[in-house]
């Protein structure tokens, strides 16, 4: 049997503003094993960015319990849940939240930062491995107002990959990009996928779903439908089918 | 984080926003700066003053007859009959720590010169009392110890009266002059001294032997004032306790009984006018310290602004990691670095103030270390405390509400 690396019961997140209370999930369980791909589905406000955001440890739900790798979130210090966030997680936001003015390699580079053990040599190799992964290993130098949007959210997910991290979550990192980027990326996570690391993935597209062994979709803060996918599709064939540039 | 890494954090931070760090520093510089002129300038005045009253002769001792009243009117001196010539033989025999000792005699009259005629002081001495007062003859010579024995009528006249009452110019050495009808042999002039500290002219003087002044001007034994120098200025104020010993023995004092003399020196009028000068460099710092709380305030309001149009930012490396301590140590390395910066060339632009004062506004300065060390850390403890509050509140944030942020 696999080893559960995520496992949340009846979760609840309710954000109070003034006299409204929102609920935003309304309890929700489920169990991730590591090495599983997981997209998270579910129209706009049904609560991902919420879910994946507690489940990412930036986060406090209302109630409910969370384990990460069988330790419960609830009983964690805020610098042992840093360290966790440094150590297991690897996050790509939504916005890419890169720093301004800051170059691809140094941005790649800041999680290891917080990292005691990784020296300044071991630093910058890994940020540039991290870097040439993504396909950028041409612009090191760059800031993010010299890269464009695909390039600048592939920063992101190379900062996301370069501590190693048990579990990448990902809150639409393909939103902004086309179908061919996105196809790429898509490729890149199912690579990284094969060596073990677990990737949680939210998401609008349904064919981006294709590509992952599950599905979770949410719907007003509940789970309405969790299934795994029995016909997983390969991004890089598809990659490969799609027509050759034609403008 | 490491603390290097931190370092190189907060100054890529501080090079990304050069001009707001420059602008930030200037509190900083202006503050430091004025702090290390002012003190330069208080400690200069101080020093002149000091220098001033020096040329006066700063290790002399005088010894009066009755009790000091301090701060009050002192009952007159001259009137008193206390203080004799035993006493002035005793200080000169047994007192270890004095160069030079006269007594001394003094009154008022009329110097005239034929049609000539100005008021003026005679002061009886011995031939001692040019090397205690540190003034040099211009012309002729001193008397000697045989002509004080002799008392024989000779004078040394200071230039006031040379100019009135030799208006014509011709050389008042060999010339006869009267002193209260008492016809006086001129037998030097002295130096030019100027006004002392306290606006007395030092020139308007005429110095014969005390016998001379006792017998024949006076018609009093008794002394007016002993005038000692001790071997230096430091031995004064050791040597004020000697003269104090011997003349307590010399007028049979019982332990209970309060000195029926007074001694004092130079010294002590130093230190008068010097707390005068350090009240002055208090109220200058004063206000250079003001200066230099609003340049805190301003590293406080930057780094407020800094930690809230970084909030993002915060967030971000909150959520990859960043502990609270990480991030409160990020801005408070920052806020130093400013500072001390800051401070730094704030500490040029004091010592370059100070040198321009000295040489076009011809103040006298003078800089002190103490006033570099003391603003400096004044400066890095402003950054340090200034600079923590934002910081905390940046590493109090929770990483969503800090990502969050608009
Ligand atoms: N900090 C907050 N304060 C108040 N309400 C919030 C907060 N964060 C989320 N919500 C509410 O919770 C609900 C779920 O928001 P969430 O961001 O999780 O949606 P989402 O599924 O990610 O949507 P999208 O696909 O548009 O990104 C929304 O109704 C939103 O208004
Ligand atoms: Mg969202």
């Amino acid at each position: 049997m696999s080893k559960e690396i995520i496992k949340i019961n009846e979760l609840k997140r309710s954000f109070t503003m003034g006299t409204e209370t929102v609920h935003a999930l309304k309890g929700i369980s489920f169990t991730i094993n590591k090495g599983e791909f997981v997209t998270i589905m579910g129209s706009s406000g049904s609560g991902k960015s919420t879910l994946l955001n507690i489940l990412g440890c930036l986060d406090q739900p209302s109630s409910g319990s969370y384990e990460i790798d069988g330790v419960s979130i609830k009983d964690l210090s805020k610098n042992q849940l840093a360290n966790i966030r440094n150590e297991k997680i690897g996050f790509i936001f939504q916005s890419y939240n890169l720093l301004p003015r800051t170059t691809a390699i140094e941005n790649v580079e800041l999680p290891l930062l917080y990292n005691r053990k990784v020296n300044s040599t071991e630093r910058k190799s890994r940020a540039i491995k991290a870097l040439k992964m993504v396909g950028l290993g041409d612009r090191l130098h760059h800031t993010p107002s010299q890269l464009s949007g695909g390039q600048q959210q592939r920063v992101a997910i190379a900062r996301s990959l370069v501590n190693d991290p048990v579990m990448i979550l990902a809150d639409e990192a393909t939103g902004n990009l086309d179908t061919r980027t996105s196809y790429e990326i898509m490729s890149l996570f199912q690579e990284l996928n094969r060596k073990g690391i677990t990737i949680t993935f939210v998401t609008h597209e349904p064919d981006i779903a294709s590509f992952s062994n599950r599905t979770i979709v949410l719907k007003d803060g509940n789970i309405i439908k969790d299934y795994f996918n029995t016909n997983i599709l390969s991004a890089e064939k598809e990659l490969a089918a799609l027509p050759i540039e034609d403008h | 984080m490491r603390i290097l890494n931190l370092l190189k954090v907060a100054f890529k931070a501080i090079v990304l926003n050069k001009m707001r760090s420059l602008l930030t520093m200037l509190g900083i510089i202006i503050g430091v700066a004025s702090v290390i002129a002012m003190l330069a300038i208080g400690e200069g005045s101080k020093a002149s003053i000091r220098e001033s009253i020096s040329n006066m002769g700063s290790n002399i001792i005088t010894i009066r007859p009755g009790a000091e009243v301090r701060g009050g009117v002192r009952g007159s001196a001259s009137d008193m009959q206390t203080l004799t010539f035993e006493d002035y033989e005793a200080i000169r025999d047994e007192a270890t720590l004095l160069s030079h000792i006269t007594p001394m005699v003094n009154g008022g009259g009329q110097v005239i010169n034929g049609s000539n005629n100005w008021p003026s002081t005679i002061y009886g001495v011995n031939p001692e009392y040019l090397e205690i007062k540190v003034v040099d003859l211009q012309n002729g010579s001193m008397f000697t110890n045989a002509e004080v024995q002799a008392a024989a009528k000779v004078a040394l006249i200071g230039q006031t009266v040379v100019e009135n009452v030799f208006p014509d110019g011709t050389n008042p050495v060999g010339q006869m002059i009267r002193f209260n009808n008492i016809p006086f042999k001129v037998i030097g002039v002295l130096e030019e001294k100027g006004e002392n500290t306290f606006g007395q002219d030092q020139d308007d003087v005429v110095i014969a032997p005390y016998t001379t002044v006792q017998k024949r001007i006076l018609a009093i034994d008794y002394l007016n004032q002993v005038m000692a120098s001790a071997v230096s200025e430091e031995d004064a104020p050791e040597a004020v306790t000697q003269v104090i010993d011997i003349m307590r023995t010399q007028h049979k004092l019982r332990d209970d009984e309060e000195d029926n003399f007074s001694v004092r020196s130079m010294e002590e009028l130093i230190s008068t006018f010097s707390s005068t000068t350090e009240m002055l460099t208090i109220l200058l710092v004063a206000v250079a310290s003001i200066s230099l709380l609003i340049g805190g305030i301003g590293i406080m309001n930057i780094m407020y602004v800094s930690v809230k149009e970084r909030t993002k930012e915060i967030g971000l490396r909150m959520a990859i990691g960043g502990r609270g301590a990480d991030i409160l140590m990020q801005f408070l390395i920052e806020a130093i670095l400013i500072s001390i910066t800051g401070g730094l060339l704030g500490v040029v632009l004091g010592l370059g103030a100070t040198v321009f004062i000295e040489k076009f506004l011809h103040w006298p300065t003078s800089v002190a270390l103490y006033s570099i060390v003391i603003s400096f850390a004044v400066c890095a403890i402003t950054g340090i405390f200034f600079g923590w509050y934002p910081a905390r509140k940046a590493a109090a944030l929770d990483p969503i509400t800090a990502l969050r942020y608009e």
